[in-house]
């Protein structure tokens, strides 16, 4: 299974599994990144990380680390 | 009796704006006690109604992480110390962005308190081929919806008529919408039943919904807060129940997430229709220039040196123009009250004291009109976006970037601002390292230094000017310094790993005037408080310091000398400038002979190898409790030093012209002088108001002295090697 940090710029995919726990999952799940969601990677950030994301109809900026607990549909 | 109403939303949603439509000009602040969250909050009248409205800080969902969030939730669940129960909330959502916004009002709605949704920027949410009908809305939540357009004033009688049917008691209170599993609603009775038998050792009741997010949140403030009030014995009491309540599926919090937007879902599909695909707004194509890896990075550079270079060129003639000012009234004053105690206190102490201080207004004003500029249109976020990777070099997150920027106004509000840093490590590193950012009130130490003494040379076909080029080195400075601090901090006493950077980009906006106004102007005005109080006190003091005890021998010994030099010399000019002279020596010798000369001879060698002699010596020790005194002192210390023009009234000729008491032809300041002493500003922590909104923060002293100790000792280092190296490479001749 991809994760979401592995995803290229204006590449779309949906949320099959949230991995990790605490804070992380919290903010990601606070923020609609939980299963089933529709997912839009949009750029990096200049030195490579973080990364923004379109989720749920607005923008989100995440670290590629925490990225890569959002496992992606194949 | 007046009723109590809170106003909640997500962050970014306007509801600033619709606090100020709704209650104007009738706003105050206040403290909440134990923490330092503002509260908020406005007078109501509608339709005879009276109501307090209180905005609670803005918040993504219930499930608290740190201790500002926690005060929403316990504002909410009326727990919140010092806050009168809430009778009815008004929510505003978002609709350009209302798949997240129903997310938290999903959890408003099981608090069963009367609510008025707000539906806020649906110009916005239209402009996006995002439709939402109100009504049909409404009558999925059970409670009003009111569309709006807040900054436009359109749709506010609706939210008013709406609200004043809340506080007639006309609305019935919002229903819980989501259900959760049965071993769910078992985990939360069995906890339920076990606190009940705790309630005496708790001094208190917990309710439902609190055992609700204690249940959900794991390692979350409201499980924190209960283990730590009942023991392990409780924690491990409640991991049991989470074990349970799970069912072998995901985390709890996950299956809250998916129930919670499984709802948001359902209501959409009802009362919302929007394009399937990514709508291409304005805001990305703006973002798709300032988020650029190239474009994006030079934009900000770019826009630093902007920044610095125009609160060096405009605020030049407003400076003089208080400047003059005082120039005036000090001339007023020479005239009405007779020479003496009275006026030298009047002309050297006060108004050459608030005076050398408020000239700095214009520079604060236009500082603080950027960052709230930057603020309210919504670059701050894309800035922290860029700089999280170079922050994360030194441990910090792209968050933190806020907090900092913040404290080039003012360390106080940027000490403030780290609340949004969710992690305790993480967020006392920035704490301890933001004072180290160049605040406004030492622009006044690096204006008077570099006006007199770093020459206005322009460089790159003139398009930078080596004075401005100077400013910009001291604010790198600070920054320089603060990574290797924080990096060690990180390192060494806050220790652990990394937290998340998990952010909402808002989307740009036009910069709402009225907002950026009551903004500058709360910068404005408290530094103009602080000039009227503090530093007036300050400066009284210093002045008497260096005025008593004024001994007669010494005025008796230059009084001889003027009646020879009378008897002496027959042509006028020539007796002018001998009792000029005369004059000179006399304020000299006084101010030598008093109490702050005698501390400042004291302590100079210390000092000495700065560069510095002890009238630099005494204006450094005079302005430990707030730096920006440093100007008022000089000015005190040099205008009774006699060494004042009366050509040449302003203190930049004055310290220009200052000399070495024992060598006359000896300038005081050159070069390395004024850079040693600005590098010397730069790092020290100057600032009483500072290092008590530390306390407050940390709620230990140890921070505080740890800040005003390490901060100390850098600035010597760094203004001794400066002082060194300088006059090495030869700028003191």
């Amino acid at each position: 299974m991809r994760t979401l940090d592995q995803f290229r710029p204006r590449e779309r995919g949906r949320v099959a599994h949230l991995h990790g726990s605490g804070v992380v999952q919290q903010r990601l799940l606070e923020m609609g990144v939980c299963d089933g969601a529709d997912v839009e990677v949009l750029r990096f950030a200049p030195l490579g990380d973080p990364m923004e994301i379109y989720v749920r109809g607005f923008h989100l900026t995440l670290r590629k680390s925490e990225a890569a607990l959002v496992g992606m549909e194949d | 009796m007046p009723r109590t109403l809170a106003l909640v939303g997500n962050p970014n949603v306007g509801k600033t704006a619709v606090f100020n439509a709704l209650t104007g000009l009738s706003q105050s602040t206040g403290n909440y006690p134990g923490v330092t969250v503002d509260r908020k909050y406005g007078q109501l009248v509608l339709n005879g109604h009276r109501a307090t409205l209180i905005d609670l800080p803005g918040a993504y969902s219930l499930a608290a992480r740190s201790p500002d969030e926690a005060i929403v939730v316990d504002a909410l669940l009326d727990q919140q110390e010092g806050e009168a129960p809430i009778d009815g909330l008004l929510v505003v959502l978002d609709a350009s962005n209302i798949e997240r916004n129903l997310y938290m009002l999903s959890q408003l709605l099981e608090l069963e308190k009367p609510i008025v949704v707000a539906l806020n920027m649906m110009d916005v949410a239209k402009r996006r081929g995002i439709n939402i009908d109100a009504g049909k809305l409404s009558e999925r939540l059970g409670v009003p919806v009111v569309p709006l357009c807040a900054h436009k004033g359109v749709g506010m009688e609706e939210l008013r008529a709406a609200m004043s049917r809340m506080l007639a008691g006309d609305l019935t209170p919002g229903r819980a919408a989501c259900v959760f599993s049965a071993s769910q609603d078992e985990a939360v009775r069995s906890l339920l039943a076990d606190l009940e038998g705790r309630k005496d050792s708790l001094g208190r009741e917990v309710l439902p919904l609190e055992v609700f997010r204690v249940l959900m949140d794991e390692g979350g403030y409201a499980e924190k807060r209960l283990v730590r009030a009942l023991g392990p014995e409780f924690g491990r009491f409640l991991k049991q129940c989470r074990q349970n309540a799970r069912n072998n599926g995901s985390s709890l919090a996950a299956q809250e997430a998916k129930v919670r937007y499984a709802w948001v879902h359902e209501v959409m599909d009802y009362a919302v229709t929007r394009p399937k695909e990514r709508p291409r707004t304005r805001s990305d194509l703006i973002d798709s220039v300032l988020t650029h890896r190239v474009l994006g990075t030079l934009f900000f550079l770019g826009l630093m040196v902007l920044v610095f270079q125009f609160i060096y060129a405009w605020a030049g003639p407003l400076m003089n123009l208080v400047d003059g000012t005082f120039a005036h009234l000090s001339e007023a004053v020479t005239t009405v009250v007779p020479e003496g105690v009275l006026r030298s206190m009047l002309v050297d102490g006060i108004i050459a004291g608030v005076g050398g201080v408020l000239i700095f207004l214009p520079q604060i004003v236009i500082l603080s009109l950027f960052i709230a500029l930057l603020e309210d249109c919504g670059y701050m976020a894309r800035a922290a976006f860029l700089m999280d990777r170079l922050l994360g070099w030194c441990g910090l997150s792209g968050q933190a970037f806020i907090p900092m920027l913040s404290s080039f106004a003012c360390g106080i509000p940027g000490i403030l601002a780290t609340r949004i840093v969710p992690d305790r490590r993480d967020r006392f590193t920035t704490i301890m390292v933001a004072p180290l950012m160049s605040c406004s009130a030492r622009l006044p130490v690096y204006t008077i230094m570099i006006a007199a003494f770093i020459p206005g040379r322009r460089v790159l076909d003139g398009t930078l000017n080596v004075q401005g080029l100077t400013l910009m080195a001291m604010y790198g400075l600070g920054i320089a310094v603060a990574v290797p601090v924080a990096w060690t901090l990180k390192k060494t006493l806050f220790r652990g790993e990394k937290p998340p950077f998990i952010l909402e980009m808002p989307s740009y906006k036009v910069p709402q005037p009225g907002t950026v106004a009551r903004k500058v102007w709360r910068e404005g005005s408290a530094f103009v408080r602080r000039a009227g109080t503090l530093i007036f006190a300050v400066t009284i003091i210093v002045w008497a310091l260096a005025y008593f005890p004024h001994a007669q021998t010494i005025t008796d010994r230059f009084d001889k000398e003027r009646s020879q030099a009378r008897a002496l010399i027959a042509e006028p000019a020539q007796l002018k400038a001998a009792l000029a002279i005369i004059d000179g020596h006399e304020a000299g010798a006084h101010l030598e002979n008093s109490f702050l000369g005698r501390a400042g001879h004291f302590v100079q060698p210390v000092f000495a190898p700065l560069g510095w002699d002890w009238r630099i010596a005494t204006a450094a020790m005079a302005s430990f409790p707030a730096r920006e005194v440093v100007v008022a002192t000089l000015g005190t210390l040099f205008n009774l030093g006699g060494e004042v023009d009366s050509d040449s009234p302003g203190l930049r000729e004055t310290l220009r012209n200052a000399t070495w008491a024992d060598d006359p032809t000896r300038p005081l300041f050159t070069i390395p002088v004024a850079l040693s002493i600005m590098v010397f500003f730069a790092l020290c922590c100057q600032c009483a108001a500072t290092l008590l909104t530390i306390r407050r923060e940390t709620r230990q002293w140890r921070w505080p002295l740890f800040t005003f100790s390490y901060m100390t000792v850098l600035a010597y280092v760094g203004a001794l090697i400066t002082y060194q190296v300088s006059t090495r490479l030869g700028l003191g001749g």
